[in-house]
């Protein structure tokens, strides 16, 4: 299989017509990040209810594997509640998009936002005095993600 | 007598890697020079030979090898004194590279000349090497940083210069010779000429135009000028601080140990004479020896002539690139202005994906910030990518770059 060819169909059309992208005005919690080397740039906004993702959206800079993979993402998150959230694997987002070979120095691309995701639950569940272990474990994954 | 279209096609029979495929079987056509160069076989064959047949410590021992390696080593500061057209070999100071160069200038003459309401002034295009030591002095010091504004042709405004050497506080302006992103030359003339008139310090970064044209120190008149090997067919880790003799003597040292000292006591130190002040401890001998050889080879060939091929292939490609429907090039069209770096957005595809689907077809290019984060605000894009040509690159390496370009568009339905 050429590198090339990790662009099908689906990736070309989220990377122009994104999922969720956007920003929540009243939204819970809100978070940001960016890959150093490339550039790609994520914030993710999350309105959360009854212990539920009831609302989350997208927005920033990135190449067509991230803004694939950020919708994909997103739309997996939304209506669940934080603890199904909180196991949202790395191969659950690259395995909806055929991502799972996907060549070392392009995953950073396809995981900042699960990145961001993890980071998000983890500073809300910080302000809310959820069990703290259960917190840090979250930080620790979402920091060694790639 | 030879075509010089000729010669420039013998040169690719003295780079190995350029045999070699990539991906599925595609021919190398790299493209990503200003970033590095690739090696010919006299450079590697410095190297080893140097690890072969001569390897030992300079400076001190008094054996046969001792005297080999010393003799090989300081023979490449002649070199590079000759290259660039210095006359006292006592100014060039072997280090790691422009990064490092930059780093000792605001180290070593930084601390001892910034003052609190000091202004350093650089530009909007330059690399980061020449940003962040700035900014880490300015912040000890409780200094400023001043930016030269770019105009949308991709020049400086020198109206901007003006400005801030009028207020009489500036120490320092600092500038690439030519950009690394746009490939732009800058006018050193009017820069230089200006901060003489207001009594001020010029560092000029030479990493991008050392390589590929005829840098002549004597004529520039800048204080400071910097440089890397290895984007001059040379190998990593080894560069090039030159400093005026005026200067470099109220400067103190950078790193203390071996070599740099004159006699150490328990509680004082004399330093060693210039430049071997600064250049402590075991320096990196053999690519020194290495750079010596990309400089031979670079001689050779002549620098008018490799800047007359680089006008070539650049016109060439910018005007392919310019038939590329929704394919934007960043910076002046002039290429009297311009070296052989061009970087381009293609629609809205984001670069590295043009990266990627362009690595396929076995084309090398870079994508992303290109270390130049300022500049990127300032284009108000994220990244670009970015083609640069040096000795090697052929018209035929341009069209692959086109044909490949050419599938980017119908990948992403352009």
């Amino acid at each position: 299989m050429s590198n090339a060819d990790i662009y099908h169909e689906m990736i070309i059309d989220y990377s122009r017509n994104p999922i969720n992208y956007g920003q929540i005005e009243d939204h819970d919690v809100t978070f940001h990040d960016s890959n150093p080397l490339c550039g790609d740039s994520i914030d993710i906004d999350m309105k959360i209810d009854d212990n539920k993702v009831s609302d989350i959206k997208f927005h920033g800079k990135g190449c067509a594997i991230c803004m694939a993979c950020s919708s994909v993402l997103t739309e997996i998150a939304k209506g669940k509640n934080i603890d199904e959230v909180k196991k949202i694997s790395k191969n659950d987002v690259l395995g909806e998009l055929g991502l799972e070979n996907l060549q070392a120095v392009r995953i950073k691309c396809a995981l900042l936002s699960l990145k961001v995701l993890k980071f998000a639950l983890y500073s809300y569940l910080g302000k809310h005095l959820e069990d703290s272990q259960d917190v840090d474990k979250l930080k620790e994954e979402a920091a060694n993600l790639y | 007598m030879q075509s010089a279209q000729t010669s420039f096609e013998n040169i690719r029979k003295d780079f190995p890697i350029l045999g070699r495929t990539v991906r599925e079987n595609k021919t190398l056509v790299y493209l990503d020079n200003a970033s590095t160069t690739q090696k010919p076989n006299q450079v590697i064959d410095a190297i080893t030979d140097y690890y072969r047949n001569h390897n030992a410590n300079i400076h001190r021992a008094v054996y046969a090898l001792a005297e080999e390696a010393t003799e090989l080593y300081e023979k490449t500061r002649d070199k590079v004194a000759n290259f660039i057209n210095v006359k006292n070999r006592d100014e060039i100071i072997f280090v790691r590279g422009t990064t490092e160069a930059i780093n000792l200038v605001a180290y070593a003459w930084g601390r001892a000349h910034i003052k609190e309401g000091d202004i350093i002034v650089t530009t909007e295009y330059e690399h980061h090497s020449n940003i962040v030591p700035w900014q880490l002095l300015t912040q000890e010091k409780g200094a400023k940083i001043e930016y030269i504004g770019m105009d949308d042709n991709g020049e400086l405004i020198l109206d901007d210069l003006d400005k801030y050497l009028a207020t009489g506080k500036v120490k320092l302006v600092t500038f690439s010779l030519m950009s690394n992103v746009l490939g732009t030359i800058s006018d050193s003339d009017a820069i230089i000429s200006k901060c003489k008139n207001a009594g001020v310090l010029t560092l000029v970064d030479g990493a991008q135009a050392v390589p590929h044209m005829k840098v002549d120190l004597e004529k520039l008149g800048c204080d400071f000028f910097a440089f890397s090997g290895h984007k001059m067919l040379g190998p990593t880790g080894i560069g090039i601080l030159w400093v005026k003799k005026s200067v470099l003597e109220t400067m103190n040292p950078f790193h203390g140990g071996g070599d740099m000292i004159r006699e150490v006591h328990k509680y004082e130190t004399t330093w060693n004479d210039l430049p071997y002040k600064f250049e402590a401890g075991t320096p990196n001998i053999a690519d020194v020896i290495g750079l010596g050889a990309a400089i031979d080879y670079l001689s050779k060939i002549g620098m008018d002539s490799i800047r007359q091929h680089e006008i070539d292939l650049t016109t060439y490609a910018l005007e392919k690139l310019s038939q590329i429907k929704g394919l934007h090039v960043y910076g002046t069209k002039d290429i009297t202005k311009r070296g052989g770096v061009i970087s381009f957005n293609f629609a809205d595809v984001h670069p590295h994906d043009v990266a990627q689907i362009i690595d396929a077809e076995g084309i090398a290019v870079r994508s992303g910030h290109h270390c130049a984060q300022v500049l990127m605000e300032r284009l108000n894009v994220a990244a670009t990518s970015r083609a640069s040509f040096y000795i090697y690159n052929t018209k035929e390496e341009v069209d692959k770059l086109i044909n490949s370009l050419n599938k980017v568009a119908e990948v992403f339905k352009l």
